[in-house]
This record gives structure tokens, C-alpha cells and sequence, in this order.
């Protein structure tokens, strides 16, 4: 499994080949943070900054009474991750790509995200990319071989995509399972307590409100992995709104969708798609960007509706 | 526009096993079960066997039925499409939505002549 990370970043440092490292990070939060990451000059944008983007539950297919035009609010997702200016590095994808795997659904999300202006996207699947097939086409696209989880480093930033949403049994809570545990303890070993990280995953991995399901099983236990680190931000789908926890140096981030907003944790019989006026749909989807200003501070997760 | 598309997987064995020695009635059994707030409206439901059970999605999201033994497993049910099954034999058949692990029911089935 090593092999993975070691792909991951052969692959992501060949395309990145253009980058400067020796930037300073920061991620935002309320604990901001702010590290020298290496001798060379950052040769992107005149301040030295930069971003990445994080685009959650595109739940492409979806066709339910909550948003009729799901795909007509991906487009705008679209449209503000174009006008960022600067352009981001590349994005993060996390989960929920299709609404039930139908089909064609990756083919547009995958295509549509080549041309927003960001290097590549990273995806993690979320229960809805993988329950009718077990992964078998999620895995055949994007995990080139592996198991889906993955890592590797920007800037002197480490980032880390989980998969928590395969073999979902009866009963049970999603969870990573020993294997991907494992594998992420090795691959933050060698890593120095003051690299910052950034942990990605379609599940929230802290206990957001179990009784639906909002939270990972084993969460915790590749938490403890990452105790050590000063600077851990923790990027979640599946629950479509934002909600942040800070605990330690870890901050806990969920996205917005881009298809459906979802309740409040219990607030009502159960989760799922939420019909709202509409007018106030799309001020309830959107995208997030991350972004560090060298010298400024707190860095910014800076969450964008579409309206 | 959303139109209910029915979903009908009903093993090809149970037209069979009906015309089988048995001599059973021409009748058939039917049981609904319907999936709404992530939830399935009998957990427990209890048929004869040869009873075909259709659950049908109210939810806005989409649900699969899964049997937990593999017996049987419906596509991925969006709004309105419904999934049956005939269930030919005698025993408790545990399934759950595979989307949505949490959602859990399950089906006992009795013997045919049992009561009668």
C-alpha cells in the first residue's frame, strides 16, 4: 500500500512540476498557523498564496423534488470556481460524485472539473459512488490499482484522502478498516510533527450525529495518528452544510453540496434531501475554497454559495 | 418531470414453485413496504410463503434493499420506484439500504400451510 502514496505523489509531483515549495501554511478555523516549508521561492502568485479548491455531493443524477436541476447547480458551482482569481492549484473532490451511480454521471463530473482551471482533482467516493458495484468502477477510475485511499505532499503540505464508505453493513456505521488504518499510520511515520496536514474524507470523521450515520466508526483511531501534528484540518462531505469543531490542532470542516441541502443534525425525522423555498436553494449550496496569504493571518476556508 | 418506474425482480423460480406439486391457489400474497424518512414503515414483517413483498421509495433520496444474505438486492430506488420480491421459502430474511446502513427491516416467513 505503500505503493499508493508513492504513485500519488510520482503522479502529483510530475504535473505539479512547475510549482515552488517554500511556501508558509496556514489553514484557517480559528487556529491559524503559520510555517516556513522549505528553501525554494514560490514563483505562483505575486503574494506568494495559494489554494486549493474542496467541491462536495455534486450527486449528479439527482432528480428528487429538493433541486430538479442538480446539474444546473453544478454548472454554477462551476462558473465560481472559474472566476477564482487566482486560480487554484487543484481541487478536492469529496464524495457523493453520483447520485446512485447513474449513469454517466462521472463522465460529467470528471469532465467538467478538468475545465475550471485548477492542475487535477483528487476524489474520494463517497456511499453513492460505490454501493451498486462495491467500487468497481470508482476504484477502475480513479484509484489506478489501489483501494482509493491516497496521499501526497503540496508545498510542503501533506494531504491525506480516506475512503470510509465501502462495505456498508447492516446495522453498522461506514468505517475505514484495518487495512487503510494500517496503511495511514505508515504514511504519516516519517512526517515531522510540525508538517501541516490536511485529511480529506466523504464521511465526517469526527461524531457529527451518529444516530444518522454522520460520523465514522473508526474515525477516531486514525485521529490518534495525528495527534501529534500541530496543524490538522479535516475536510468532510456527506452532510451537505457546514458545520467546523476545533479540537486541539485539529479543525473539523463539512462542505456544502452542490445539489441539496440537507437538515440539521436531528432536526427532524431523519436525514436526506431537504425541499426549501426556491429562492433560498442555492444560498444553501456552494463550494469552498482554502487559501493562505503568506504573512496574513488566519488563512481562509472561505465558503461561496451560488447565490 | 419524474416518472415511477417499476422495478420488478421477481425470481422466475416462484411462477414454478407455484404450479408445483403443491397444488397451491392460482392466489397470490402481496405485502408493501414503504421506505420514507429513512426508514422502512414494517422493520418486521411477517408473510405467508409465497407472499411478494414491494417496497416502494417516498423518499426524496435514493435506497436499495439489500438482503444481508444476499439473497436479494434491488438497483438503487429513486422517488417512487418500488422493488419486489417473492419469497418461496420459510425463514427471517434480514436486509438494509446499502446507501444507508442504519435503515435495517426484515422479512419472517412462514410456512405456506401453516394455520391452515
Amino acid at each position: 500500500m505503500s505503493d499508493e502514496r508513492a504513485m500519488e505523489r510520482r503522479d502529483f509531483l510530475s504535473c505539479m512540476a512547475w510549482t515552488g515549495t517554500g511556501l508558509v501554511w496556514t489553514l484557517a478555523g480559528g487556529v491559524p498557523r503559520s510555517r516556513s516549508l522549505g528553501p525554494r521561492t514560490a514563483e505562483a502568485a505575486e503574494d506568494g498564496s495559494w489554494s486549493f479548491v474542496q467541491i462536495s455531493d455534486t450527486h449528479i443524477g439527482f432528480k428528487g423534488g429538493a433541486n430538479p436541476d442538480a446539474l444546473g447547480t453544478f454548472q454554477a458551482a462551476l462558473a465560481r470556481i472559474k472566476a477564482m482569481d487566482p486560480k487554484p492549484a487543484f481541487l478536492i473532490h469529496t464524495g457523493d460524485i453520483t447520485h446512485a451511480q447513474k449513469p454517466g454521471a462521472f463522465d460529467t463530473v470528471t469532465e467538467a472539473l478538468k475545465g475550471v482551471g485548477g492542475e487535477r482533482t483528487f476524489y474520494v467516493p463517497g456511499e453513492n459512488d460505490v454501493f451498486a458495484d462495491g467500487g468497481t468502477e470508482y476504484l477502475g477510475r480513479f484509484a489506478g490499482g489501489g483501494r482509493g485511499w491516497q496521499s501526497f505532499d503540496y508545498r510542503g503540505v501533506h494531504f491525506v484522502g480516506l475512503v470510509n464508505v465501502l462495505d456498508f453493513k447492516a446495522g453498522k456505521l461506514g468505517s475505514l478498516g484495518a487495512d487503510q488504518l494500517e496503511w495511514l499510520e505508515r504514511d504519516v511515520a516519517p512526517l515531522g510533527s510540525s508538517t501541516p496536514i490536511v485529511v480529506y474524507a466523504h464521511v465526517p470523521l469526527w461524531a457529527v450525529y451518529p444516530q444518522w450515520g454522520w460520523v465514522t466508526d473508526d474515525g477516531a483511531q486514525a485521529l490518534s495518528y495525528l495527534r501529534r501534528f500541530g496543524s490538522v484540518t479535516v475536510l468532510n462531505g456527506h452532510i451537505h452544510q457546514i458545520l467546523q469543531k476545533v479540537e486541539g490542532g485539529v479543525t473539523f470542516h463539512t462542505a456544502r453540496s452542490t445539489a441539496f441541502p440537507q437538515p440539521a443534525p436531528g432536526a427532524g425525522p431523519g436525514p436526506g434531501p431537504m425541499t426549501v423555498p426556491a429562492g433560498e436553494l442555492r444560498g444553501m449550496l456552494g463550494v469552498r475554497e482554502v487559501r493562505y496569504v503568506p504573512g496574513r493571518e488566519p488563512l481562509a476556508v472561505v465558503d461561496t454559495a451560488l447565490a | 418531470m419524474r416518472i415511477p418506474i417499476t422495478t420488478m425482480l421477481v425470481a422466475t423460480a416462484t411462477a414454478l414453485l407455484l404450479a408445483g406439486p403443491t397444488s397451491a391457489p392460482a392466489q397470490m400474497d402481496t405485502a408493501r413496504v414503504e421506505i420514507q424518512a429513512h426508514g422502512f414503515s414494517a422493520p418486521t414483517l411477517t408473510v405467508k410463503a409465497g407472499t411478494t413483498v414491494t417496497w416502494t421509495n417516498r423518499d426524496d433520496d435514493a435506497h436499495t434493499v439489500t438482503s444481508v444474505a444476499s439473497t436479494f438486492r434491488s438497483p438503487g430506488l429513486d422517488t417512487g420506484e418500488t422493488f419486489s420480491y417473492t419469497f418461496t421459502r420459510a425463514g427471517t430474511f434480514e436486509y438494509f439500504c446499502s446507501l444507508h446502513p442504519l435503515m435495517t427491516g426484515k422479512v419472517v416467513v412462514t410456512p405456506e400451510r401453516s394455520g391452515s
